[in-house]
Formats: C-alpha cells, structure tokens, sequence
C-alpha cells in the first residue's frame, strides 16, 4: 500500500463521489486503512481537527451516519455539535439558506448535512465560508457510504478492479446505489444493478452499468452482493405489490446465494429490514459484511475529516 | 394611453417586416391617431407632413409589437413578485406590446369584477395593452364551469385554468362545449398530474444522475390526446398553451391535418434550452412543463419553422428568492421572459433553424389571429402597435438591470444579439 497523503486531495467539500478523481479517491482510502489503526488502539484521539468545530446537520434522521461522523470528529480532535433539526427553526418554516447563513455565523469548520432532498447540501456549499460534507442528498449521493464499501471490498478482496459487484433492490430511489455505481466503475469494479423495473431509474441502461431484473442473473457469479434498504412506503402497491412478493423475487436468502461466487461476500447500508430484502441467516451469516461496514464507517469519516482538513482557513 | 401622444409619427429609413406576409422591405411607416396610416417603400421623408414626429431608424427593423399569449403577473394578491406596472416595463422594454395575462392570482380571475379590476389597473398603471385571461373552472379547481359568458361580456379575452390542468375528461368536454357557444377560446396546460407524480424535472439519465424525480413526456401527451378527442367531439376551440415534446406535436400535426380547431403555442425557453442546462440544480431552470431533452428541443424548432406550433410565448413567471432559493424539488416552477423573449428568439435566427419573419409571425401575428385581435400585422386602420429592432446588438443579460420586480432568468449573464431600441402601443413611444 502506498504511503497516503492528505495532500492529493484537492477540494474544499465532499459533494459527492462525482468529481473525484481515482487516485483521489485510492488515497482516501489509503489514509482510512491508517484510521482503522487509530481506532483499534486503547488510545484512539488524534490531533488533526484540535480546536475545530464540526457541526453534524441532520434533516433526515440517521442513527449510525450521525454517530459515525460524531465519533471520527471526535477521534480527531474535534468538537462535535449535533442539531437537533426536528426541534428547531428549520420546522418552523425557516429555509435550508437561513439555516446555513446562521450556522456559519457560528464559525464552524465543518459542517456535515444530511437532507431528504437531491442537490441541498449543494446549494447549502455555496452559502458557507467552511467545509461541507454530504452526509447523504435525496436520491442523489451519499460519498461517504460508497467510501465506506468501497474500503470494505478492498480489505477483504484485496483488489476492486475486475470483480463483479451487484447492487440489488431499490436502485431507483437510492443514494447508496448512485455514488456507490460512481465510485466502483472509476476504481475498474463491474457493476450490476438488480432490481424490478419500477424501482430502476430511468437512462440506467446508458450509465455504463449492466443491467438485471431478476436475481437469479443478477447475482449469478458475483464477488460482491449489495443488497440496499427498501423504504416501506415503496411497499403496498406504490412500486411493488407487497413485501412478501418483493422478499419472494427479491429477496436475498441462503439459496439464492448459492448462485453467486462461494465466495461472495454481502454488503448492506443498514438499517436491514430483515425478511423484507435481507433474511436473518444470510444478514448474521459468515459470508456478510454488515458489521465491518460499520467500522469502516468511522475510519473512512476520520480519513475525509482530515483531508478535508489542510484546506480550513488557518490550516 | 394616447393621451400624450404627438398626432402623427413616422418611422423612417427601416428594414420593415410584414409577418402575415412573410416579406420584407426598406421603408416606413406613417402612424396618425394611433392607427397605421401608411407604410412600404414610398414612405420617405419625402412624402411625410411636416408636423408629423421623424425616427430615423437607421436601418433597423420595424415590426408590429409582440403579442405574449402566457404571462402571468402576480396583481392582485404577489404584487411583491410582480405588478401590472412593472411587467408593462419589462414588456415594453422587451418589445411586447400585448400581454394575455393568465387567472391565477389571488383571488384567480374567476369573476368579472375581478376582469374589471385588472382592465382598469392595466388602464391606469400599464404601459403596454393587458388582456386578462379567464379561469375556465370557478377557483381553478378544475371542477365546476366558470361563468365563460359574463366573464367574456367583461373583457376576458381567453379562457384558461393557467398552470392548473383539468384532471378529469368529464369536465374538460363540459368547457369546451360550453365555451363553443360563446367562441371562446380555451387554452389549457396539459399535464396529467398522477403521472407527473413527485417529478420535479424531465425524466430520463439526467434526472437519475442528479436523483431528481422525473416527468416523462407522456404526462402531457396523454392530456393533449384526450382533449384533442374533446375538440373532435365538441368541435370547441383549443390552445394547447404549452407544448413542449414531439409526442405532443405529432397529435396536434394529425388534429390539423383533420381540420380541427386546434392551435399550439411553445415557451421560448423550451425552444432554446434543454434539460442539460439545469446543471447543478438550478432552480430558475425549474419549469412546467420540465426542460426536455436536446432531441426534443430540436424538434420543437423544427415545427416552429414548419408553422406547427402556432406562437412563442414568454411564459413569464416571476418568483422571488424565498421561492427559488430552495432546493431543487421544493422550488417553484417558473421564469421571467417578457423583456428577454426576443433577442433570445433571435438565437433561432442566426443558427438559421426559423426565418426572422417566421419568428415575429409567431410572436405577433400569429397570437392576434388566434385571439382575434386587430394588433399584430402591418395593415392601414391596424392599431400603430410596433417596435423598431437592432438584430444585431450585443448584449448581456443583467438581472439587476432587467424590469421585471423579480430576477429569475435563465438566462443570466447569457450573451444575446439583438435589442429593442423602440417600442409604441396605440401610437405612443413607451420604451425607448
């Protein structure tokens, strides 16, 4: 493994997996190897972001990405603040750019936005002096996550390039699906989108991945099994008729493994909805990964947080 | 509006253009009273009295002023979006002489005090002729007929639910059956509102890229069709307001060819933008019907130039910041265009895609005859509504010298050619 640098990286936000380069995003990488490090010592504070104040901005509710950024803040030197958004002027109606122009008054060094609709962390980038990092947009991105797997599969696998990696459910609706499809592509994976028609998004036959709408194809000889959370509300009759259809065709079982490579390994973003796209035995079994994915999280947070640090003003 | 206005103006030394004609000619035109006195080749300044006021126009084009079937202006109820006085400024200074303005305000112009009201304001307050449009369902619901005869009794010069679509086929033959005996018009925005569900943008790979969701062409083309089935059944008179896909036009293509009374209109904005230049998540991109794909922007133009679509409208819709500084999806749909319509027009021209004469006919001529309007042509006795036009003048589009109240163009820091230098309603210079 390459020594890594903070230094390849080179832009002040993280928006997105879009616009990052490979080596950009092989050194992010590399330097979250070194945090995993960091994080298994009894002793697991850096100093990078002493004295800065990072400030987690949740629109969404999210247990694990909150903590996740809060822990790697932390693990780092920062002090963290969580806002509480349900409880605060942003329900009574103040806009997404009135948050953020009072957020930054508050000097903050970084802010971490998670929000339910594509393309806000964006616009809320361009009002504010510090650094940004999405924390998941709408349907739109979600860098962090595919970071996150993207440093999983290499731990395990060794290498990305050249396996075959299946991304399997509500592909239409998910932010994992698109930067995790971004990511894997630029770093040589071969991706699959698995998914019934309704829940595939329109033009993704020209987005350079193939295409299945069966599991039994789409899973067959992969390294990698990505099954990604379906939203109940997609249930009922608004994409697919019932859960227990979608579990039936859907569904990733310990048969239906079988079709995949005996060593294939399952991914999933969490929370599971166990028996809905996941079933218990396969979720706890040895083949997954779900766990791993959680401690990667933290490592991965930690090794954008101080990328993106040498760019704080003062820095 | 003639009030101060000299007795008599002649417009020398241009490049006139007849739009229902189609042709072109170096000379003038001799305004009295408000009224085309004379116009063509002989008129010189050889031959105009000597008590009438000269413009030299260099060479410049003169026209008839433009007339925008689709502008909505915010008074009564969002004067802080947009006034009579103001959209009159951005008109004028845009070369638009007569504004259809569409009914949905507050309250939504669905009784005839309210035709009255905006008459007189637009009488006491407007530069430029303003003709309201008229709810077709009482408080654009969609549900019950308007009362089509008195509001046309009071001045409603169309009958349109605006940027509402009927949703149901019962109520939409009702209109147009009602509104044959009193030879209204109807134009409608056709969107099927299930379809479009929670898109927000045109569907397709851009929209999944950006994770927008997305409206498929077919959530208007389906509308179109069924009405296009009304007009069959009721033989009322139609306007599909906004066209903005191929599906669309390849219906009314066939309602015509079967003689029915259909006509069309496109926004400037689908005729020279596409989805792509929403970019990242520019909200004043945000429109309805959504910005289309490139392959469906040219075959707009194409039937621009075909004479399919009928007319070009600006489809101004003022939106401030608290309505467009927003994410994406919670933004409002909607752009300015009135002062902009034409030199952005003109970007057809030079790419040699529609005739010059072609693109004022639809801007002009054009929405006259189909709302029956004496304005828009050359002609002796026609109402001295016209422009003089530099094609050629380069400028760039700064919204903060733009007139609309509000400053939500597309076209932002665009580079456009082509400038009003004059524009005259009933014979009075109103911008200049």
């Amino acid at each position: 493994m390459a020594e890594a640098s903070p230094n390849v990286f080179s832009h002040r936000h993280l928006l997105g997996i879009q616009g990052l380069s490979r080596p950009e995003i092989e050194n992010l990488l590399d330097l979250a190897e070194q945090a995993i490090e960091v994080s298994r010592q009894v002793e697991k504070k850096k100093t990078v972001l002493r004295g800065r104040t990072l400030i987690n901005l949740f629109f969404e509710a999210s247990t694990r990405t909150q903590a996740s950024f809060e822990l790697a803040g932390k693990r780092l030197g920062a002090d963290v603040m969580n806002m509480a958004v349900a409880n605060s002027s942003v329900k009574k109606g103040e806009t997404l750019i009135d948050t953020a122009v009072t957020l930054n008054a508050m000097r903050p060094d970084i802010i971490v936005v998670r929000h339910y609709c594509s393309g806000a962390v964006d616009l809320l980038a361009r009002k504010v002096d510090c650094s940004v990092i999405n924390a998941g947009d709408g349907s739109h991105e979600h860098p962090t996550q595919a970071l996150l797997d993207a440093l999983t599969i290499r731990r395990r696998k060794g290498r990305i390039e050249g396996l075959t990696v299946a991304i399997c459910g509500d592909v239409a609706h998910s932010r994992v699906a698109r930067s995790n499809m971004i990511l894997l592509s630029a770093l040589g994976a071969r991706v699959r989108m698995v998914a019934p028609s309704t829940l595939l998004p329109a033009g993704i036959d020209r987005m350079g991945v193939e295409v299945h709408r069966t599991m039994e194809t789409g899973i067959a000889d992969a390294d990698i099994v990505m099954m990604l959370r379906v939203q109940r509300e997609r249930m009922d009759g608004a994409f697919i008729p019932s859960t227990r259809e979608f579990f039936r065709f859907f569904g990733l079982d310990a048969e239906r493994l079988k079709r995949a490579k005996p060593d294939a390994l399952v991914m999933h973003p969490g929370p599971i909805n166990r028996g809905v796209e996941i079933d218990t035995e396969v979720a706890d079994g040895p083949q997954s990964l779900i766990n791993e994915q959680v401690e990667m999280g933290v490592a991965v947070r930690m090794a954008v947080l101080e990328s993106l640090s040498q760019h704080l003003p003062n820095g | 509006m003639a009030s101060s206005a000299p007795r008599s103006i002649a417009l020398l030394n241009a490049r006139l253009i007849d739009p229902v004609a189609g042709t072109e000619a170096v000379g003038g035109v001799v305004v009295v009273d408000g009224e085309i006195s004379a116009f063509g080749s002989a008129v010189t300044v050889a031959n105009v009295s000597s008590d009438a006021q000269i413009v030299d126009c260099g060479g410049d084009i003169v026209c008839p002023g433009l007339i925008d079937m689709r502008v909505f202006i915010g008074e009564p109820g969002a004067e802080y979006r947009e006034t009579l006085a103001t959209a009159s400024k951005a008109a004028a200074a845009g070369g638009v002489t007569t504004i259809v303005a569409t009914p949905d305000t507050t309250p939504p112009v669905d009784d005839p005090a309210v035709v009255d009201f905006l008459l007189r304001r637009a009488r006491d307050t407007s530069l430029v002729r303003v003709l309201p449009s008229a709810a077709m369902t009482k408080g654009l619901r969609g549900e019950e007929l308007a009362e089509i005869g008195l509001l046309k009794e009071a001045g409603a010069i169309a009958f349109t639910d605006g940027a509402h679509s009927i949703r149901s086929a019962k109520v939409m033959r009702r209109i147009l059956t009602y509104a044959r005996d009193f030879d209204a018009l109807v134009m409608h925005y056709a969107e099927d509102r299930d379809l479009a569900s929670s898109g927000v943008m045109n569907e397709g790979e851009f929209a999944s890229r950006l994770g927008l969701g997305g409206i498929p062409a077919e959530a208007e083309s389906i509308i179109i069709d069924r009405d296009l089935r009304l007009v069959a059944l009721t033989r009322g008179r139609y306007h599909a307001a906004l066209v903005s896909s191929k599906l669309s036009l390849e219906s009314i293509a066939r309602a015509k060819a079967a003689g029915l009374p259909v006509t069309c209109g496109a926004s400037i904005n689908h005729l020279t933008l596409n989805e792509n230049d929403i970019g990242d998540y520019r909200t004043f991109l945000k429109l309805a019907p959504p910005l289309r794909h490139e392959d469906e922007r040219q075959k707009l133009v194409e039937a621009l130039a075909s004479g399919l679509i009928d007319v070009i409208v600006s489809d101004h819709n003022p939106q401030d910041v608290e309505t467009k500084r927003l994410p994406f999806a919670e933004a409002e749909n909607g752009a300015i265009g009135l002062e902009t319509m034409l030199s952005v027009g003109m970007r057809l021209v030079r790419s040699g895609d529609v005739t010059l004469p072609r693109l004022l006919a639809a801007m002009s001529s054009r929405p006259a005859e189909i709302l029956g309007l004496p304005q828009g042509r050359l002609s002796v006795g026609a109402p001295a509504d016209l422009i003089r036009f530099d094609p050629d003048e380069p400028w760039v589009v700064d919204p903060r010298r733009l007139h609309s109240r509000s400053k939500n163009t597309p076209f932002d820091e665009a580079r456009l050619e082509g400038r009003v230098k004059l524009t005259m309603v009933a014979g009075r210079i109103v911008h200049e």
